[in-house]
């Protein structure tokens, strides 16, 4: 108490350790600059969620507020009336139900008071303003969840993630150790062609793959999606490779000088070290395979009971596009898990993006 | 021990590919098998998924494939290629990839750039907090984002919105309006430079603060410092995130398929190389001709690729490499 006393009738004198000035303008510049970019990056998301709480008729009423609400109403002998911001004569404004409309005078209702009759009111009822109330409708959700059979959805998107995921980190792990730790002819070469298949249009590979799936009778199964992720991808084999690559050598050399074989190190020694790789990589895959649209939309078209979260959210947008509401319902429940997973992981995310530069 | 990004790897340094010239000895020749053998499930998936569907690709290219095989099979030389260039479709398709391209790339480079190089300043407050604010929409499913922007752009969106709170009366219906389609499609695609921003801002993170201290030393300003040193540095990161922009913007077309339903809406706009390409696949199966516009498409993305490498000898630096 004493020290805030003595501090407050010192010579206010700049501490000479605080910011200069200019420094604390450009602080402030480039903070609302970035904010502002970062508010309206995010706005979508915002605007999806409240649409989603929103009825058909607030989406439609240009004078809704933002947030989802009703315009308050009042049940007066067994009719319902909407309530309005009326000005009194004597300045005051009263919350009024409108029982009866007129061109020059309406006849209003006190809710609080209705003992008191009606209140007679002179002027346009049509320039008056509504109060609203916050009334989220999370049935919109329900409604959702029963339409269009989302635990069916949810249970395949899951499993086809959980299974290529697995493929992915397996063979994606063999891979990269091999790359990592061996020396053979042709090495480099291969490593610049794996790298290289980044660069290819899907396209190109794309007819005979899919003609031969559909020779093979694995159109319209899981098969297409999940075979090739045993096969590992360039950019998984990068990042696990680029991490084995900084596990010192000493440990498996010595291993190798008892005896131990390639593979026994790999799991033994190698496997034990590069969890925080193969856990990145697990996480990107299983992302990943959630966020494929293509994929299933080719090989399970017209099989809705395999189908994953993505193409039966497209296919509700079909259905129902009049339904604003119901479709950034859908939305929202599309996007939550990986944008869950994102916000618990979100530095595994970045360190992987970092070292392969992911732009898929 | 820090090793190069795949954005700071050179892919086209020989140097590496050398095979040794000597014998190799039997312990050497042990150690070569086991490599192989940890590696093979990636040539027999490169082989089988890569490597012989590109020929098979290239192969029916010569033929009269379709799904159904109504004509008899039979080897019809270059006349896949004779209709493709007399295809007025394709070639307008090509156009319009092209066009979306123009617009789409420097906004995909230079965007990511800018936010990366506030986020990196040293006045921002929040920075970790923004970065990762900025990443989030990266991670929302396809679908629902476009969803979500096909509601954001729409006559009563927030964006009409805005812009009549700004006091323009009547601003442009986004995505039904032939020449604010792309500029639309390019707000959606913002959504995704989440990864960019990370590349740019760990490539910032990563130049070496001596540098801008001798330029501050040369008299240097800010400009003087983003032109001479930031942007030099930087060059491999721009190049990177430049060749894989162009490869995925060859193959654009599944958020116009989204939300147009493949019907090219507004004026044939958002009828786009792939789109016609996977339509002559998969709705009139036509393998041949799909193939032949693929096998196009894939020898346009290897030119410009091959012309941006070739170029990148003069305008990417990397630091440590001559």
């Amino acid at each position: 108490m004493s020290a805030f006393a003595t501090a407050a009738q010192s010579r206010p004198v700049r501490p000479s350790r605080g910011p200069r000035p200019e420094v604390v303008i450009r602080r402030a510049i480039l903070t609302v600059a970035m904010s502002a970019a970062v508010i309206a990056f995010l706005s979508p998301l915002a605007y999806s969620g409240f649409m989603s709480l929103k009825t058909e008729q607030q989406i439609s009423d240009p004078n809704a507020p933002i947030l989802p609400s009703d315009s308050r109403t009042f049940d007066y002998q067994g009719e319902t009336y909407d309530v309005y911001y009326v000005p009194m004569p004597d300045g005051a404004t009263r919350e009024l139900a409108l029982v009866k409309k007129g061109r020059t005078q309406s006849d209003f209702i006190d809710p609080a008071d209705t003992g008191a009759g009606t209140i007679t009111w002179q002027g346009s009822w049509r320039t008056l303003s509504q109060p609203w109330q916050v009334n989220p409708q999370w049935s919109n959700y329900a409604e959702v969840w029963n339409q269009i059979d989302f635990p069916r959805l949810l249970f395949n998107t899951v499993a086809i993630a959980l299974i290529g995921t697995l493929g992915t980190v397996l063979s994606c792990t063999l891979v990269a150790y091999g790359f990592a730790r061996f020396r053979f002819p042709g090495r480099g070469l291969l490593f610049t062609l794996l790298l290289a298949t980044i660069f290819l249009p899907g396209a190109v590979t794309l007819i005979p793959t899919y003609t031969i799936f559909v020779k093979l009778g694995w159109v319209g199964t899981w098969l297409p999606l999940l075979v090739p992720a045993f096969f590992a991808n360039a950019y998984d084999v990068f990042l696990i490779r680029q991490y084995l690559m900084t596990i010192p050598r000493d440990l498996d050399e010595a291993a190798a000088i008892d005896g131990a074989s390639a593979f026994r190190i790999l799991r033994s020694v190698i496997l034990p070290q590069a969890w925080p790789v193969i856990i990145a990589v697990s996480i990107f895959s299983f992302v990943y395979s959630w966020n494929d649209f293509f994929g299933p939309l080719i090989y399970l078209a017209g099989h809705e009971d395999i189908q994953p979260l993505q193409v039966g959210l497209s296919h509700f947008n079909g259905i129902y596009h009049t339904k604003a509401n119901l479709i950034q319902a859908a939305n929202i429940m599309t996007l939550l898990i990986p944008v869950l997973i994102f916000a618990m992981f979100q530095r595994v995310f970045t360190r992987g993006i970092v070292i392969t530069g992911v732009e898929k | 021990m820090e090793l190069p990004t795949l954005a700071t790897t050179r892919l086209t340094s020989p140097r590496s590919w050398r095979l040794p010239r000597t014998r190799l000895t039997p312990l050497a020749r042990r150690e070569a098998r086991q490599g192989y053998l940890f590696i093979s499930p990636w040539i027999v998936g490169f082989l089988a998924f890569t490597a012989v569907p590109m020929l098979a690709t290239l192969a029916f290219t010569f033929f009269n494939f379709t799904l159904s095989q109504e004509e008899p099979l039979r080897f019809v030389g270059l006349d896949n290629y004779a209709r493709l260039a007399g295809d007025a479709r394709v070639w307008a398709s090509l156009a319009n990839t092209f066009k979306f391209a123009a617009v789409w790339l420097p906004v995909s480079i230079v965007v990511p750039f800018l936010l990366a190089l506030g986020l990196n300043s040293k006045y921002l407050l929040g920075s970790s907090l923004m970065r990762t604010l900025l990443f989030a929409p990266y991670v929302v499913p396809f679908v629902a984002g476009v969803l979500v922007w096909n509601a954001m752009l729409g006559e009563d969106g927030w964006i009409a919105n805005v812009l009549r709170f700004l006091g323009n009366p009547s601003p442009p219906v986004w995505l039904f309006d032939t020449t604010w389609i792309y500029p639309g499609l390019v707000l959606i695609g913002i959504w995704g430079i989440g990864a960019g921003v990370i590349i740019n801002l760990a490539g910032l993170r990563g130049i070496p603060t001596e540098l801008y201290e001798a330029a501050r030393i040369d008299g240097a300003g800010f400009w003087g410092q983003l032109r001479n040193v930031t942007i030099p540095m930087m060059s491999p990161i721009i190049f990177y995130t430049l060749i894989l922009g162009v490869i995925d913007v060859l193959q654009y077309f599944l958020v116009p398929l989204v939300l147009k339903n493949g019907t090219g809406e507004p004026g044939g706009t958002t009828l786009f190389y792939n789109l016609n390409l996977y339509q002559t696949f998969f709705t009139f199966q036509e393998l041949s001709y799909g193939a032949t516009m693929a096998w196009l498409l894939f020898g346009i993305a290897l030119l410009v690729t091959v012309i941006l490498f070739w170029l990148s000898r003069r305008f990417v630096f990397y630091a440590g490499q001559r």
